[in-house]
């Protein structure tokens, strides 16, 4: 049954293939339904190969089909091998199965749009360049998927690249990866240095027998961990994902919240050996996450724009889920990246429903009120908000308590403590989104109130199967408390996460710390609801008497602003000054001056055309006389 | 004997090509000409090649000069028009004649095979080179026939006169 | 048996004196005139080496330039007439429309 995996990304790709080059020529529907489809096979492939994964016994995985030998220089090689093991088949599993729920979507949303064709070419490519990253045997392949998603994620940012912002926040992004990029790079060339190869698995073998030192091993770590700053958006390179929210709302949900951001998280939980050999990498990595988790949360406390502040809550979960995989619960981080794919994209795909509704608007300040109107959005947004807030029994819960509960275990209480302050602020700010949108008085501009509809069932129907999905997606990873092995989920991907240590919490601990969670979640909600539906007065109070704060918060702590005063300036002015010198004066005077050259040996070739046989018969014969005297002497 | 018809033919020849480049009158260059074709002819007849040199008589001498002079006498220039008259070229002809015929002397006989003259009699008669004609070059052949046609269909559009409708 | 070399010292002069006759002159029959002289001592050339190899080939040679001389005669001295009636010249000063 696994004989096949090696095909789930090649049937995007070849939907892709087929767009590119016949798209415009191709009806629309027939467009929906192939690249639909592409995606859907894709899932099903995958959904084989894991149930034949799950009949597979230990001793073979990880399954790998090398494809061909791509690179083969001197002692450097790297081949276009995939690999088939648990993580690789769990990413799989959620980038086809979310990808098609997204891309039914988006034949609804963006029915009425130009580029229809273009953005599901571009939809496909994304797939395909995600699945390859995500099934790669070595670096050089994931690295090939990661550069692949970078790109889909610049053309999908600025689909609309007529808009100005659009285009900038394309190109940010596109740009804020790269430095990330760069540093992973760095980390591939000293894997490649010191243990010669990329495999994964030649990987975790040298570093079991000891090929490397832990200092070398902490700084590609690190390396490689400043490479999942810049493609998962945490501190310091996550500048771009606010903006990527110009991006068509179906691709803010499948790429930046779902699956490119996650890479990251998967390629630490990839190099989990390497990580946890180094040790204080890991430290280094959760405290990273939990700082993130914490920045970002705050920062959406009081934006506006019903995106921007899904967007923060995205940086602010994968935060979380770098907490997991710095703690050494690798595992947990995994199942939060599984629940997180969920129920973030469906409240992006709910937020698109809602903004459909309302003809585009994004402000929350605008809105309200709105639960009456969407009998079928509201719900399923109010389900994607409880799971993310945490609340019991649904998808969300279990992995951020899961988390939650390693972190405390692994004795990293700082970190425990930011989590836990996290996700207060996570049910406040969602909470908040949730009463401004959809309750209270009815703050909507009168051209958009016209229009009100709900969305068609394009839109709708994947909306409730992600619903469904985030309630009872948790189930597989039940907590100690509920019975000893019932973690399917971490069991599952043991051979891939070699655990260093166990920590046994006592099962009283476990409890406490799972009612601390539930405690702070309902916290937040309450707050929430204090602040906009009780007393809609105090937000504006307390703005009125902390201005100095709110400012800050609002302008997301100048971040921007600060990057482009340090950096960004004085590469476009060095840019510039290049520009004026060098381009314009040397390489512009080189191409024109070979041709004034060309110009001027023309003219004076022209001399010698005059248009006269007899001078051109007196040049044949005095040829034919040089020739013959070279010939005989 | 031979040796001297050789010369005969050789000075006539040599003679009537002065006479073309220093005559400005056209007819009379065509009719020097002449001369000098059929002088040729006899030189080639010369070098035991009979055939040949009834052929150039009949087209060279006869078929092509006639065009000539149908040509001259069909523009039928009143007077005739001057050679170059300016000094340094013709110093420059003359250094210039000079080079080529040396070099030109130089390189073929260095040509020559060191048999020197051969003894074969019979060499250009008309039965060996009509069977080498058909057999060995028959391509050519063939492929004159086609070019001549081409040159008569092209000579007669050329000159054809255009209707003014 | 005259020396061959004689007959190669002839074609040689014979050549040069049409390469002279047609820088010298300034009218385009003689000039075209002239190149048939050349013609000539080419083929004087070519029949002097069949006879110094022995072989026929330098005949047939000959025969086949004597024919396409023919045709190419044809064809030139028509377009020297059509150039007269365009230019009504035949001066070779004249016609350098070809300038540049």
């Amino acid at each position: 049954m696994t004989d096949y995996f090696w095909l789930i990304p090649f049937i995007p790709a070849l939907s892709t293939l087929i767009l590119v080059l016949f798209g415009q020529k191709l009806p629309k529907k027939y467009v929906s339904f192939q690249a639909c489809f592409a995606i859907f096979a894709s899932f099903v492939v995958s959904l084989i190969s894991f149930f034949g994964l799950l009949q597979t016994s230990h001793e073979h995985l990880p399954i790998i089909k090398n494809l061909f030998s791509w690179i083969h220089a001197g002692s450097f090689q790297a081949d276009l091998a995939l690999q088939l093991d648990p993580l690789s088949s769990i990413m799989t599993l959620v980038v086809t199965g979310v990808g098609f729920l997204i891309h039914v979507y988006s034949t609804g949303y963006m029915a009425d749009d130009e580029g229809y064709t273009r953005y599901f070419t571009y939809l496909n490519l994304f797939t395909f360049a995600m699945l390859i990253l995500v099934m790669g045997s070595n670096l050089v392949v994931m690295f090939v998927g990661w550069e692949g998603v970078g790109l889909c994620s610049y053309l999908l940012i600025g689909f609309w690249f007529e808009k100005h912002s659009a285009a900038n926040a394309g190109k940010k992004a596109f740009i804020v990866n790269r430095i990330g990029d760069a540093a992973f790079l760095l980390g591939i060339f000293f894997i490649f240095i010191n243990i010669g190869s990329g495999e994964f698995s030649v990987i975790n073998q040298a570093i079991g027998s000891g090929a490397i030192t832990q200092g070398l091993a902490t700084l590609i770590a690190i390396l490689l961990f400043i490479g999942a700053t810049g493609k998962s958006a945490q501190i310091p390179l996550y500048i771009w994902l606010p903006d990527a929210m110009e991006g068509p709302t179906p691709v803010s949900a499948l790429i930046h919240a779902a699956t490119m951001v996650t890479a990251g998280v998967y390629m630490v939980a990839r190099m989990n050996v390497l990580f946890t050999f180094s040790g204080s990498a890991g430290s280094i990595v959760a405290v990273v996450g939990a700082l993130t988790a914490v920045f970002a949360a705050t920062m959406a406390l009081t934006q506006n724009d019903i995106k921007r502040v899904l967007a923060y809550s995205t940086i602010s979960q994968i935060g979380y889920m770098f907490i997991g995989c710095g703690v050494g619960a690798y595992a947990a981080g995994m199942f939060h990246l599984y629940t997180h794919a969920f129920f973030k994209s469906l409240l992006f795909l709910a937020a698109g429903s809602v903004m459909h509704a309302l003809s585009g608007e994004l402000n929350m300040q605008k809105m309200g009120g709105l639960r009456k109107y969407l009998p079928l959005t509201y719900p399923t947004f109010l389900i994607g908000a409880i799971a993310i807030a945490g609340i019991p029994f649904l998808s969300g819960f279990f992995s951020k308590d899961a988390i939650l509960t390693s972190a405390y275990a692994s004795g990293q209480y700082f970190v425990w403590a930011l989590g836990i302050f996290g996700a207060v602020l996570t049910a406040f700010y969602m909470f908040r989104l949730i009463f401004l949108t959809f309750f209270g008085n009815e703050r909507l501009e009168p051209h958009a109130k016209e229009h009100l509809h709900e969305s068609p069932p394009a839109m709708t129907i994947p909306l409730v199967v992600l619903a469904f999905f985030s309630v009872v997606a948790g189930y597989v990873g039940l907590p100690v408390v509920v019975g000893k092995n019932m973690d399917f989920f971490g069991r599952f991907l043991e051979p891939v996460i070699h655990k260093a240590h166990e920590v046994h919490l006592s099962l009283g601990t476990e409890w406490l710390l799972i009612l601390i969670s539930v405690a702070v979640a309902v916290t937040g909600i309450y707050i929430a609801w204090v602040f906009y539906i009780k007393n809609p007065k105090i937000p504006h109070n307390l703005v009125a008497r902390f201005p100095g704060a709110h400012k800050l918060l609002y302008n997301k702590y100048y971040v921007d602003e600060i990057y482009n005063a340090m950096f960004v300036n004085s590469l476009i002015k060095g840019s510039e000054t290049v520009y004026d010198h060098f381009d314009l004066k040397v390489i512009d005077g080189a191409v024109n001056g070979s041709a004034k050259a060309t110009n001027f040996f023309g003219k004076v070739l022209s001399y010698f055309q005059t248009g006269f046989i007899k001078d051109y018969a007196l040049i044949f014969l005095l040829g034919a006389i040089l020739l013959l005297g070279y010939l005989l002497f | 004997m031979a040796q001297f018809l050789f010369f005969l033919l050789a000075t006539i020849c040599i003679g009537a090509v002065l006479g073309m480049i220093i005559s400005k009158d056209q007819a009379y260059n065509a009719l020097f000409l002449i001369v000098a074709f059929v002088c040729t002819g006899g030189l080639f007849g010369l070098l035991d090649a009979p055939f040949i040199a009834a052929v150039q008589i009949i087209i060279y001498a006869g078929a092509i000069m006639i065009l000539f002079i149908f040509v001259v006498m069909m523009i039928n220039l009143r007077k005739g028009l001057e050679p170059e008259k300016k000094k340094w070229t013709l110093y420059f002809a003359v250094i210039v004649a000079a080079v080529l015929v040396l070099e030109l002397v130089l390189t073929l006989k260095g040509a020559l095979e060191p048999a020197g003259s051969s003894t074969v009699a019979e060499l250009g008669s008309p039965t060996d080179l009509g069977r080498l004609l058909f057999t060995k070059y028959l391509y050519p052949f063939e492929i004159t026939s086609i070019l001549i046609i081409a040159a008569l269909v092209g000579a007669i559009v050329l000159v054809k006169k255009r209707d003014k409708a | 048996m005259i020396p061959l070399t004689y007959f190669l010292i002839l074609s040689a002069i014979l050549f040069v004196l049409g390469a002279i006759a047609f820088f010298i002159k300034k009218d385009l029959i003689t000039q075209f005139m002239s190149v048939e002289i050349m013609f000539n001592a080419a083929n004087l050339a070519f029949l002097t080496f069949a006879k110094s190899t022995g072989s026929l080939d330098g005949q047939i040679i000959v025969f086949f330039v004597i024919t396409v001389a023919a045709a190419e005669a044809a064809v030139g001295l028509a377009i020297i007439l059509l150039l007269y009636r365009q230019k009504k010249t035949i001066k070779t000063e004249d016609i350098q429309s070809m300038k540049g």
